[in-house]
């Protein structure tokens, strides 16, 4: 029987941060302008310029390392990583060597039911590089990118499958938007990741040999590059063979890790001290005003919808899966004093919208308030759930005052006896079969006639008051 | 034809006010003088007339409505590694030709807030690398007082161009000396500021943590107006203080009462010309003359600069200049893939003193080598620092020889790099422990060579040293000595 093998990965995940302006100048940092429109002399690496830190950029690194439980550097500072490249404007790239902005920390994830708590082992602040294009038979360089804020998170080599490092992915992405730090948008390229990767026989202690995968930036790409290159290794092994330390490339098309040549990877940054920048020192005082800041995380949230709205924990987790549908949810559940039905919305009607539509919560003409109040009109029984969502598709196109849509489509829920009674009378006149299996004990024959009663009202009888009398008239089942 | 054109800025000031000249009259000698005199020299790489005439006749309109800052209508030359808007800025480098700058230096912006017209551009040691200005792509610059001389580096063509009379006043750079030896050497005044004192945004940068941005003049009070207007704190450069600055003119008082000045025997060695260290020690001698108490003073770990020196200046160089590769700006050789394109560009256009401090301090950062080189040189410019803090809670300024020698003969030292390394001695440690220095004319040697006098100050001590400086020039003669290609005339 041939030998299990276990797997170690670390995750170096780069995160553009959503600050107004670049990292070192006033140049916009934002996504989709024409090539170097937001450019200045500064970030296009002039001679004789000089970069100034953002501390905005500052804030949002240490308030990732908050919530992620990292330990801040009070003091800290950056370095010049040098190597030769079109997309770096000064050839060198201003990062934090050794003295990093934060340490230490932890992502929780869930696998399968199974929770496990990955290590954090750094994150520091940097600047992005430009974005080289090829054309044919040249190439160009778009320095819009460059020098806008990046901060890379490390983690520990504790993950152990591809399915690990992708739940890492996503629970690191729902913190970082939860905190506003990014928008960890995977199409615009804000998050990207390097991947390192090793095998051993379950029976040896030390780590193998690790192979980097360079570049990733899709969570997909990130999972199939690690199944192959788990199966690689492992298969690499078991026929005797030796796993290189190399740096490879994922080809999406082919599904395959490449090695990379030497030459394209073996760099040595000489390190050193960046001396246009002074040292960052943090006060005290600044990062408990940060702290305070911060926003409640999904874990957190997730337990207090649990404890504070009585919701199942499958449903808490997936609102609060989304800062804007969780916020949107408690402030229904807020103006409906319901917490119970805005959840039942938000799970069944909303979620279903969202996912027709492939829609952002924000974007949807229904507001909290709308919702809110089409809830309370059917508390009130001002209208029935037949009603309340016909109410909610109008609010879902358009928007609007709930009360206003029950008064122009006429969906006032009829709780007046006499009507309810005509109604129920003409149910029973035609439908004495029906009639006949229900008192013969036959429950699904009650349901039925309901469904007439609701039919002959137009769906604006109210249910409960229809089902009392049906039962009131026929009597108790045989 | 005694133009205020050729004495001061002061004088110059004065005459402007008064209405004797103008500002178009400055400028027109000037324009004269540099075209009679410049080839002889290779001071200037560029002069912009129209600009300069066109700045001029601006200046006195204002003047004429009676506003203007502290230096409106004073032309001033600018070293070539100064950013200046719309002029060239090629650093003395085939690699930059044909650049120009989209920006203003901030020091270049707070001469034009004051006024101040931007005659022409300087030449200099490539990349401000070099100590005898024969490092350049437009050819070397010669000594006014001896045209077979160097006029010392690497702000060669600003020392000289003040020297010969091309320049009223002129702004250049000093990592390791290069504004106070080419000062010394020319026989000009030349100040080096505390590091941060001027920003250095628009200042290519050589060694960035050793770089400033100071004045050559021909008197002191002059270097106090330049740096006056120049100094303060700069959003741009994260490194500039945020001091107070004071008027630095007002503080030439020409009193030494009551002030203590150091002679470092460190700096009073064997191998010293003799010359230059009879001119000094009679420096020395004078300043004592004028009130000033002399102490003895120790600075150990001198010994130690010049290694120190060469290492962290060529570390940061080379990541400095990697960003001249062809990409965005200057020359550009064709290559198979960007590398390439960038290793043929860097061999073709860099010249070779350029290269060997990038491969110097491309070796000392190395992986396996950062320890050994730069950490221990960061650590022994700790050192040299806490020696200056030491010697400054004895006494207020040092007093030593700006460079061993006078001015060589061009040529002299080009083959032997460490020996021109070593003339610098004296100068790069007020850049490693980031104090400001101070060069005055102290003497001829009988060759007729000038010889400086430097003033070291602590942190912020500018006022003390110009105060001395000024005290020392106003009691003597030296200054007012001109070469034979003086550019004023005879009678000055
Ligand atoms: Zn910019």
């Amino acid at each position: 029987m041939s030998e299990e093998y276990k797997v170690s990965i670390g995750l170096e995940t780069h995160v553009q941060l959503k600050t107004r302006s670049k990292i070192w100048c006033g140049c916009a940092n934002v996504f989709g302008s024409e090539p170097n429109v937001d450019v200045c002399p500064i970030c296009l690496g002039y001679p004789g310029t000089m970069p100034v830190l953002n501390r905005e950029a500052v804030k949002l690194t240490v308030l990732s390392g908050l919530m992620l439980g990292c330990e801040i550097n009070r003091y800290s500072k950056f370095d010049r990583k040098s190597y030769f490249y079109p997309d770096m404007p000064k050839n060198y790239q201003i990062s934090q060597y050794d003295k990093p902005l934060c340490l230490g920390g932890s992502v929780e994830i869930e696998v399968n039911g199974k929770k496990k708590t990955i290590r954090i082992h750094r994150i520091h602040l940097e600047e992005d590089v430009a974005k080289n294009n090829h054309f044919d038979g040249a190439s160009g360089v778009d320095f819009n990118r460059a020098g806008t804020p990046l901060m890379e998170i490390v983690s520990e080599p504790d993950l152990e499958s591809a399915d690990e490092a992708f739940a890492y992915l996503q629970a690191l992405k729902q913190i970082l938007v939860y905190g506003g730090v990014s928008d960890c948008n995977l199409e615009q390229g804000n998050m990207r990741c390097d991947i390192n990767c090793s095998v051993r026989p379950e029976s040896q202690e030390q780590l193998g040999t690790k192979t980097e995968i360079k570049n990733m930036n899709t969570f997909k790409g990130v999972h199939r590059s690690l199944t192959y290159e788990i199966k690689r290794q492992i298969d690499e092994l078991r026929k005797g063979g030796k796993i290189y330390q190399e740096t490879r490339r994922w080809d999406d098309e082919q599904g395959v890790t490449k090695a990379m040549r030497s030459k394209e990877y073996a760099h040595d940054y000489r390190y050193f001290p960046e001396p246009d920048l002074m040292p960052v020192v943090l006060e005290e005082a600044e990062i408990e005003a940060w702290q305070a800041s911060l926003p409640e995380l999904p874990a957190t949230r997730r337990q207090r919808f649990i404890s504070e709205y009585s919701l199942p924990e499958y449903d808490a987790g997936v609102l609060v899966a989304e800062k804007a549908i969780a916020d949107y949810f408690e402030q229904v559940a807020e103006l409906s004093g319901n917490a119970k039905a805005a959840s039942n919305w938000m799970m069944t009607e909303m979620m279903r919208v969202l996912s027709d539509r492939d829609a952002e919560i924000v974007d949807l003409p229904i507001t909290p308030a709308a919702l809110g109040a089409l809830i309370k009109l059917v508390d009130d029984k001002v209208v029935n759930m037949p009603g309340a969502k016909t109410v909610f598709a109008e609010l879902v196109e358009q928007g609007g005052d709930p009360q206003a849509i029950v008064d122009a489509k006429g969906l006032a829920q009829v709780s007046d006896t006499a009507a309810l009674d005509a109604w129920v009378e003409e149910a029973i006149a035609a439908n004495p079969k029906s009639v006949a299996d229900y008192q013969g004990g036959k429950q699904a024959a009650l349901q039925f006639l309901m469904g007439q009663v609701m039919k002959a009202s137009r769906g604006k009888a109210n249910p409960p008051m229809v089902l009392d009398a049906l039962r009131e008239r026929l009597g108790a089942a045989g | 034809m005694a133009t205020p054109a050729f004495s001061s800025i002061s004088t110059a000031r004065a005459a402007l006010q008064q209405g004797t000249c103008s500002s178009v009259d400055l400028v027109s000698d000037l324009l004269a003088a540099i075209e009679s005199k410049n080839s002889a020299l290779n001071a200037y790489v560029s002069v912009d007339r129209e600009a300069a005439l066109a700045q001029a006749r601006a200046a006195d309109k204002t003047r004429a409505r009676g506003e203007g800052g502290t230096l409106c209508g004073i032309p001033i030359g600018v070293k070539d590694v100064l950013n200046v808007t719309g002029q060239p800025c090629q650093c003395a480098s085939d690699i930059l030709k044909g650049y120009r700058s989209p920006y203003d230096a901030t020091a270049v912006a707070r001469l034009r807030n004051q006024g101040a017209i931007l005659l022409g551009r300087l030449n200099m040691d490539e990349f401000a690398m070099g100590s005898s200005n024969e490092n350049s792509a437009f050819g070397a610059v010669r000594n006014p007082w001896d045209t077979d001389h160097v006029p010392g580096g690497s702000s060669g063509g600003s020392a000289a161009a003040v020297a010969a009379g091309i320049a009223l006043a002129a702004l250049g750079t000093d990592t390791g000396g290069s504004i106070r030896q080419p000062a010394s050497f020319c026989g000009c005044v030349g100040l080096k500021p505390t590091y941060g004192r001027i920003s250095r945004f628009g200042l290519t940068a050589f060694a960035s943590s050793l770089d400033q941005i100071g004045p050559i003049t021909r008197t002191v009070a002059d270097a106090a107006a330049l740096l006056t207007a120049m100094s303060g704190h700069d959003p741009m450069d994260s490194t500039s203080l945020d001091q107070p600055v004071p008027d630095y003119e007002a503080g030439l008082t020409g009193d030494l009462t009551g002030l203590k000045l150091g002679l470092p025997r460190e700096y009073f060695l064997d191998g010293i010309d003799s010359e230059v260290d009879a001119a000094v020690r009679s420096a020395v001698a004078h300043c004592e003359k004028l009130g000033a108490e002399v102490v003895d003073i120790s600075l150990p770990h001198t010994k130690y600069a010049i290694a120190t020196y060469y290492i962290i200046a060529t570390a940061e160089a080379s990541a400095n200049l990697a960003r001249f590769d062809g990409v965005r700006y200057g020359a550009r050789e064709a290559g198979q893939d960007p590398l390439d394109m960038y290793g043929r560009t860097r061999a073709a256009h860099f010249g070779p003193e350029v290269k060997r401090r990038i491969i110097l301090g491309t070796y000392v950062l190395s992986s396996g080598y950062y320890d050994a080189y730069y950490l221990r040189a960061q650590k022994v410019r700790t050192l040299i620092r806490n020696d200056f803090e030491q010697a400054f809670t004895q006494c207020d300024a040092l007093l030593t020889p700006v460079s061993p020698t006078p001015a060589y003969r061009l040529g002299e030292r080009t083959a032997d790099p460490i020996q021109m390394y070593l003339g610098d001695i004296f100068t790069v440690t007020a850049n490693l422990a980031g104090i400001c220095g101070l060069s005055v004319p102290c003497g001829f040697t009988q060759a007729g060579l000038p010889v400086g006098l430097q003033l070291l100050g602590p942190a912020f001590g500018e006022e003390t040293i110009l105060k001395v400086g000024h005290a020392y020039e106003q009691s003597t003669d030296w200054h007012q000595r001109r070469p034979g290609v003086w550019a004023g005339g005879a009678d000055v």
